[in-house]
């Protein structure tokens, strides 16, 4: 570990912390504010689910390296050959998210807003959202660490991030630059998470106080860290 | 041209078929690391999260090393292991396993832990052994989520073994690397193209395997509350 080497590289770490962070953090946002009109559509049609959960969990079992130099071919050595494959990861995750969360609303929740006279909009943006908020953020967290993890992957096509002290540590036979990637990855991807966490506390008040588990993980995403 | 003319038309010619760095060669290359990889992770965190699923203790701390293990860059470990110790079967095999482990043993203790308290107790009631109520309650009913941690598993080590190949491991990701390394787009468009039909085929043996080991009362009964 040579220590001096990080002061003296201080502007290229933070440009790569901030790239890292565009790529990790973009896909999931994108594919939230995709996958909640998505998720309401599947609850609302039932027999919509089953295909996309099919598509899903066909797009998550490829490859992202793969998927990155497919798309070189359309888009180029830019951030969008990265975002793309990382929104439909991210997607593959918050979708079943937020269905899962949708349906774990009682039924006698719902049955009463209708008989304290909530349309059925009105319903979904003020009690049933809501009350899904611990399940998508759920979702959220894993897409946002395993976004910010996987970015690094695109060094190897040449997008920067992170990754580029993995690869120029390599390159350089310099293990201080290896651990400095491996570290800050790490780091960018439990702040975020401990961010969210504290969002959901901060979204669900009403579960302050009580221990709230992951439950059981019946959709195929949700356990899933890749690569 | 397109990804896929570039990819058809590496994919045609009869000199991707053959030797050594041949596609035949190179799928039977993947499939070995995975199947390997999966096998020992499977050997290690299956009687682990039988154990604390069916005992409830330690569940806890297997449920968050899981999470930080999202966090962990493959890439990183597999290009730090290589400067460390140098590239042997170890290099790739220790970050494969031991990434491999978290969704089996997550999901194991999930499904164990899951099983209803009065299917145990009723098990019990009948004068099972507390080896009994694992080996013939709580395995069979945990039976699919463990076969969705072994999936997650798999695809996480195909996936990998793709990118370990940046390091010098043999397989499909040797075309992609190679191929960048040298400006071939065909190349690389191949290899991907080889590599999402393979992804894709060990999704659907997952699938099938789920046919025929997934006790037939569970399905009837996931059938039946669709």
């Amino acid at each position: 570990m040579v220590w001096s080497w990080i002061p003296q590289n201080w502007t290229s770490i933070w440009q790569y912390t901030l790239d890292n962070l565009l790529l990790g953090l973009l896909p999931p946002i994108i594919g939230l504010i995709v996958s909640v009109p998505v998720g309401i559509a599947c609850v609302l049609w039932g027999w919509l689910y089953p295909p996309v959960l099919s598509l899903s969990s066909a797009i998550y079992a490829l490859p992202s390296l793969a998927l990155f130099v497919v798309l070189i071919d359309y888009t180029g050595l830019g951030n969008l050959t990265v975002i793309i494959p990382l929104t439909l990861f991210s997607l593959c995750i918050l979708i079943p998210a937020v269905v899962d969360g949708l349906r774990s609303v009682p039924e006698s929740v719902r049955q009463a807003a209708t008989a304290m006279g909530f349309t059925p909009v009105r319903r979904l943006v003020q009690v049933e959202l809501p009350l899904a908020v611990p399940v998508i953020i759920a979702g959220l967290r894993i897409a946002v660490v395993s976004s910010i993890s996987l970015a690094s992957v695109g060094q190897l096509i040449g997008v920067p991030s992170l990754g580029y002290f993995l690869i120029d540590g390599f390159q350089r036979d310099f293990p201080t630059e290896i651990y400095l990637g491996i570290a800050l990855i790490i780091a960018l991807a439990l702040i975020c998470d401990v961010i969210l966490v504290s969002v959901r506390r901060l979204l669900t008040p009403w579960l302050r106080g009580r221990q709230v588990s992951a439950g059981p993980i019946r959709v195929l995403p949700i356990t899933a860290g890749r690569m | 041209m397109g990804f896929l003319n570039f990819a058809w038309d590496w994919l045609k010619s009869p000199a991707q078929w053959h030797g050594p760095d041949g596609i035949p060669v190179r799928v039977l290359q993947h499939l070995g690391y995975t199947a390997l990889s999966v096998l020992i992770a499977a050997a290690i965190a299956l009687p682990v999260g039988l154990l604390i699923g069916h005992y409830g203790r330690g569940g806890f701390t297997a449920v968050n090393i899981a999470n930080i293990w999202r966090a962990i860059p493959t890439l990183g470990l597999l290009i730090l292991l290589v400067v460390l110790i140098g590239f042997s079967a170890f290099t790739w095999l220790i970050p494969l396993v031991a990434l491999g482990i978290p969704p089996i043993l997550v999901n194991t203790y999930e499904g164990v832990s899951g099983v209803d308290p009065d299917l145990k107790d009723a098990a019990r009631g009948m004068g099972m052994t507390q080896w009994q109520v694992l080996w013939k309650v709580e395995l069979p009913l945990a039976v699919p989520l463990i076969l969705l941690g072994l999936q997650v598993t798999a695809i996480f080590v195909v996936a990998t073994a793709t990118i370990a190949a940046y390091i010098g491991l043999g397989g499909l990701g040797r075309y992609i690397i190679d191929g960048l390394a040298s400006n071939n787009y065909g190349e690389v468009a191949g290899g991907a193209a080889v590599i999402v039909v393979l992804a894709l085929a060990v999704q659907v043996l997952f699938v099938g395997l789920r046919r025929l080991v997934v006790p037939a009362g569970l399905r009837q009964q996931a059938r039946a509350s669709k």
